[in-house]
C-alpha cells in the first residue's frame, strides 16, 4: 500500500503539473481538494485521466470521483479494490 | 484623446527585453526552459503558472514583466482595464497536442487540462485571473503583427468602452517558436500626462516590435 | 457618432440554409440535434450536424469549386447569400469581412492528406481563402474569443463603423462539430447524452452543434432590411475567476450587461436571448446575473435546444434568430425547458407566444471567463 501511495504522489504531481510540490509535501491522508494542494475542477477531471492512463481504470460516472479522490490514500484503496495495483 | 504607453516587454529569440533593458538568455534553450527561467528571473510565486500551456505562460510572463514596477494597476480600477491580444497561430501549438491524444483509437486519451488551452483567449483569462482584471476582452488572429490593427483596436476599446487602460499585445507560440510584445496603454488624463510617458503611435509600436 | 444597424443575414444549420428556413423550423419546434456516433469511439452523442450531401448540393448549385474545406464552403455560401440580398460587394474599400470562430479548419489536423493545404488550419489562411473567393479588398479580420466570439464580432463591428473606419461590415461566424471538440468536451464531462435542457432542473450538459451564420452591420440606411435593428450598445467583461468555470455570482456577465445599459438606463429590454448552454454552472450563473441586473420579469430563452452549442457561430446565429423573432413580435420557446432549475429568478419562455418586442438583449459567456452583452432596438 505504501509503495502504491508513493507512486501515486509522483504520478499526481506529474499529471497535474504541480511543479513546486514534492512527494514528501503531500500527506496521504490530507484532502486533495480545498486548501491542501489547491486543486480545481480541471484537476479532478485530470485525475480520472490518470487512473485510466496508469491503471486502466475507467470511471464511468465522474460523480463517483468525489469519494475516490478524497485523499491519496482513498485513491490507493480504490485502485487496490479494482485489483489494478 | 491622447493615449500613452507606460511600459512594455518584448520576448523574441529567447531574449527578454523590458522597457529597453535586455536580459539575454542562451539561444539554444528550449522554449520550456526559457519560460521556466523567466519565471524565476521575475521572482514569481504562482503555482498555477506550471499548469499553463506555452502560449499562456508566454503571455503571462510578458505581461508580468511589463507590469512590474509600472504603477499601472494602481493607476486604474480593475474593472476599467481591458485586455486586447492578437497572434498568428491561435492556439494551434496546443491544438496539435490534443489532436495527437485522439489520433489513435487504442490510445485515445484526451486530457481536459490540455483541451482547456485550445482557445487563444485563455491567455487573456489567465492574466485577468492573476490580477482580478475584469474589463473588456478581445482576441484577434492575424497573418502577422499588424501595427495598424493593434492601434485601431486599442483606440476603439479606450474610446468606445468603459475602460481607461488596456493591456495590449501580440502573443504567438508556434512550433516551439515564441514571439511576444506586451505593452500597457492608458488614456492620458491630467494626472497621467505628468508622468511623461510616450504617446502610442505606429512608429513607436514598430520600433518596439523590431 | 453615427447610428449603426443590423441588416440582411443568413443561417446555415441542420435546420436549413437560409434565415427564413431556420426561423420557420423553430416555430415548428424542430431541433437539429440528433443522437449519433461520432469519431473513432463507438459512444453515442447528441449532436447537431449539417448533412454532407446538402452541403455538396448547395455548393454545386452556387458553383463553388473543390479546393475549399467544409467550413470554407459553408462560409462562402452564407456570405454569398447576404451579399446577394444586400447587393454589396467585399471588393468595395468601405466593406470589411470579420470572421468569428473558435476552431476554424481544425479538422485539417486530422488528415494525413488533407483536401487543402494544412496551412489553412491557420485561421487567417482560412479567411484569406474565403476573402479571395469574393475578391475582397480588405484583409478579413478574425476574432477568436471562445464562445463569445460571434457576439463580440458584432460589438466590435459596430464600434469600427461608428468610428468611421468602414461603412459596411459582414460578420460571419462559423464552427464545425469535429472529433477535436467532441472528444475535448467529453473529457470535460460537459456533454449531455440527451437533448440539452437549458435552465431546466434536469439539465446535465451541452450538445455540440455546427453552423455558419452571417449578418450585415452597416450605417448605410439604404441597406436596411425589414428586420433591421439599431445596435444601441455592447460590452464585454471578464469574470477573472477560473478559465473553465463561470463565476458563481455572475459578476462578469453582470458587468457586461451594466456597461451595455450605461447610456440606456431607462430601457428595460422586452426579451433576452441568453447563452444557456445547459451546463449546471453556466445557466445558474446567468440566472443570478440576470436577477442582479433587474431583469427578473423579462422573457428569456436559449436556442441551444434547437442548434446545440455552435461555439464561434453561436453569437451571430442566435442574434440573427433573436432579431428575426423581434421583427415578428414573437417569443420563441426555450427548447428543453420544463421545470425551473436555476436559483436566479428569471422568466424562461415555455411556449411560443406573440407579444410586442421593441428591444432585445443578447448575452454570451465562454471559457477564459469572458462575457458579452449587446442591446438592439427595432427601427
Amino acid at each position: 500500500m505504501d509503495v502504491l501511495i508513493e507512486k501515486l504522489k509522483v504520478q499526481i504531481i506529474e499529471q497535474l503539473n504541480l511543479a513546486e510540490v514534492k512527494p514528501e509535501d503531500i500527506n496521504p491522508d490530507s484532502p486533495l481538494f480545498g486548501d491542501g494542494l489547491g486543486l480545481d475542477s480541471i484537476d479532478a477531471l485530470e485525475l480520472i485521466v490518470l487512473l485510466e492512463k496508469h491503471y486502466a481504470i475507467k470511471i464511468q460516472n465522474p460523480a463517483d470521483g468525489k469519494k475516490i479522490f478524497e485523499s491519496v490514500r482513498t485513491m490507493a484503496e480504490f485502485i487496490k479494490s479494482q485489483g489494478k495495483s | 484623446m491622447e493615449i500613452v504607453i507606460s511600459s512594455y516587454c518584448r520576448i523574441k529569440n529567447n531574449a527578454l527585453i523590458v522597457n529597453g533593458k535586455s536580459i539575454q538568455l542562451a539561444k539554444q534553450d528550449s522554449a520550456a526552459f526559457f519560460l521556466a527561467e523567466t519565471y524565476k528571473i521575475l521572482g514569481l510565486n504562482y503555482p498555477k503558472f506550471h499548469k499553463m500551456d506555452g502560449l499562456c505562460k508566454l503571455g503571462l510572463l510578458a505581461t508580468e514583466a511589463a507590469l512590474q514596477n509600472s504603477g499601472f494597476l494602481e493607476r486604474h480600477t480593475l474593472d476599467k482595464i481591458g485586455i486586447l491580444m492578437a497572434n498568428k497561430a491561435s492556439s494551434l501549438e496546443t491544438d496539435r497536442v490534443h489532436q495527437q491524444s485522439i489520433s489513435d483509437k487504442e490510445k485515445y486519451l484526451p486530457s481536459p487540462s490540455v483541451f482547456v488551452y485550445t482557445l487563444p483567449n485563455i491567455v487573456i483569462g489567465e492574466i485577468a485571473i492573476k490580477h482580478k482584471i475584469t474589463g473588456e476582452n478581445a482576441f484577434f488572429v492575424e497573418p502577422s503583427f499588424n501595427t495598424n490593427l493593434m492601434l485601431q483596436q486599442n483606440n476603439l476599446m479606450l474610446k468606445q468602452s468603459e475602460v481607461s487602460a488596456v493591456i495590449s499585445g501580440w502573443v504567438d507560440f508556434d512550433n516551439g517558436h515564441m514571439d511576444a510584445l506586451i505593452y500597457l496603454t492608458e488614456i492620458a488624463d491630467d494626472s497621467i500626462k505628468k508622468l511623461n510617458f510616450k504617446p502610442l503611435n505606429e512608429e513607436l509600436l514598430k520600433q518596439l516590435y523590431q | 457618432m453615427p447610428e449603426v444597424f443590423t441588416s440582411y443575414n443568413n443561417i446555415i444549420s441542420p435546420l436549413g440554409f437560409t434565415t427564413k428556413d431556420n426561423y420557420s423550423a423553430l416555430l415548428n419546434n424542430q431541433s437539429g440535434i440528433q443522437n449519433k456516433s461520432f469519431g473513432k469511439l463507438n459512444d453515442l452523442f447528441c449532436l447537431a450536424t449539417i448533412q454532407e450531401e446538402k452541403i455538396k448540393e448547395y455548393a454545386v448549385k452556387a458553383g463553388i469549386e473543390s479546393g475549399f474545406t467544409k467550413l470554407e464552403s459553408l462560409s462562402i455560401l452564407s456570405i454569398q447569400d447576404v451579399l446577394n440580398q444586400s447587393g454589396i460587394s467585399l471588393k468595395e474599400k468601405n466593406t470589411l469581412l470579420i470572421y468569428s470562430t473558435t476552431k476554424g479548419n481544425v479538422d485539417l489536423l486530422e488528415y494525413n492528406k488533407p483536401p487543402v493545404s494544412k496551412e489553412r488550419a491557420y485561421l487567417s489562411k482560412m479567411t484569406e481563402a474565403i476573402g479571395n473567393y469574393f475578391g475582397a479588398t480588405n484583409i478579413p479580420l478574425v476574432i477568436s474569443n471562445a464562445c463569445i466570439s460571434g457576439l463580440l464580432a458584432i460589438i466590435i463591428a459596430k464600434r469600427m463603423i461608428a468610428e468611421g473606419l468602414y461603412e459596411n461590415i459582414i460578420v460571419c461566424g462559423g464552427d464545425l462539430v469535429t472529433e477535436f471538440t467532441v472528444s475535448g468536451f467529453k473529457s470535460f464531462n460537459a456533454l449531455s447524452t440527451n437533448l440539452c435542457k437549458p435552465f431546466d432542473a434536469r439539465r446535465d450538459g451541452i450538445n455540440l452543434g455546427e453552423a455558419v451564420s452571417t449578418i450585415l452591420i452597416t450605417k448605410n440606411k439604404s441597406l436596411l432590411s425589414e428586420s433591421s435593428t439599431h445596435i444601441l450598445n455592447g460590452a464585454s467583461a471578464n469574470d477573472a475567476n477560473h478559465i473553465s468555470g463561470p463565476s458563481r455570482n455572475g459578476d462578469g456577465l453582470l458587468q457586461a450587461i451594466e456597461n451595455t445599459f450605461s447610456k440606456h438606463k431607462h430601457i428595460l429590454p422586452d426579451t433576452i436571448n441568453a447563452h444557456g448552454t445547459a451546463t449546471p454552472y453556466n445557466d445558474e450563473m446567468e440566472s443570478i446575473a440576470f436577477e442582479r441586473a433587474g431583469l427578473t420579469r423579462v422573457p428569456v430563452n436559449s436556442l441551444k435546444g434547437y442548434y446545440g452549442h455552435t461555439l464561434g457561430a453561436a453569437g451571430v446565429l442566435e442574434t440573427v434568430i433573436a432579431l428575426e423573432a423581434a421583427h415578428h413580435n414573437q417569443l420563441i420557446k426555450s427548447a428543453g425547458f420544463s421545470e425551473h432549475g436555476v436559483s436566479g429568478k428569471i422568466s424562461v419562455i415555455n411556449e411560443h407566444k406573440k407579444t410586442t418586442i421593441n428591444t432585445v438583449l443578447k448575452t454570451a459567456s465562454g471559457f477564459g471567463g469572458c462575457n458579452a452583452a449587446a442591446l438592439f432596438a427595432k427601427l
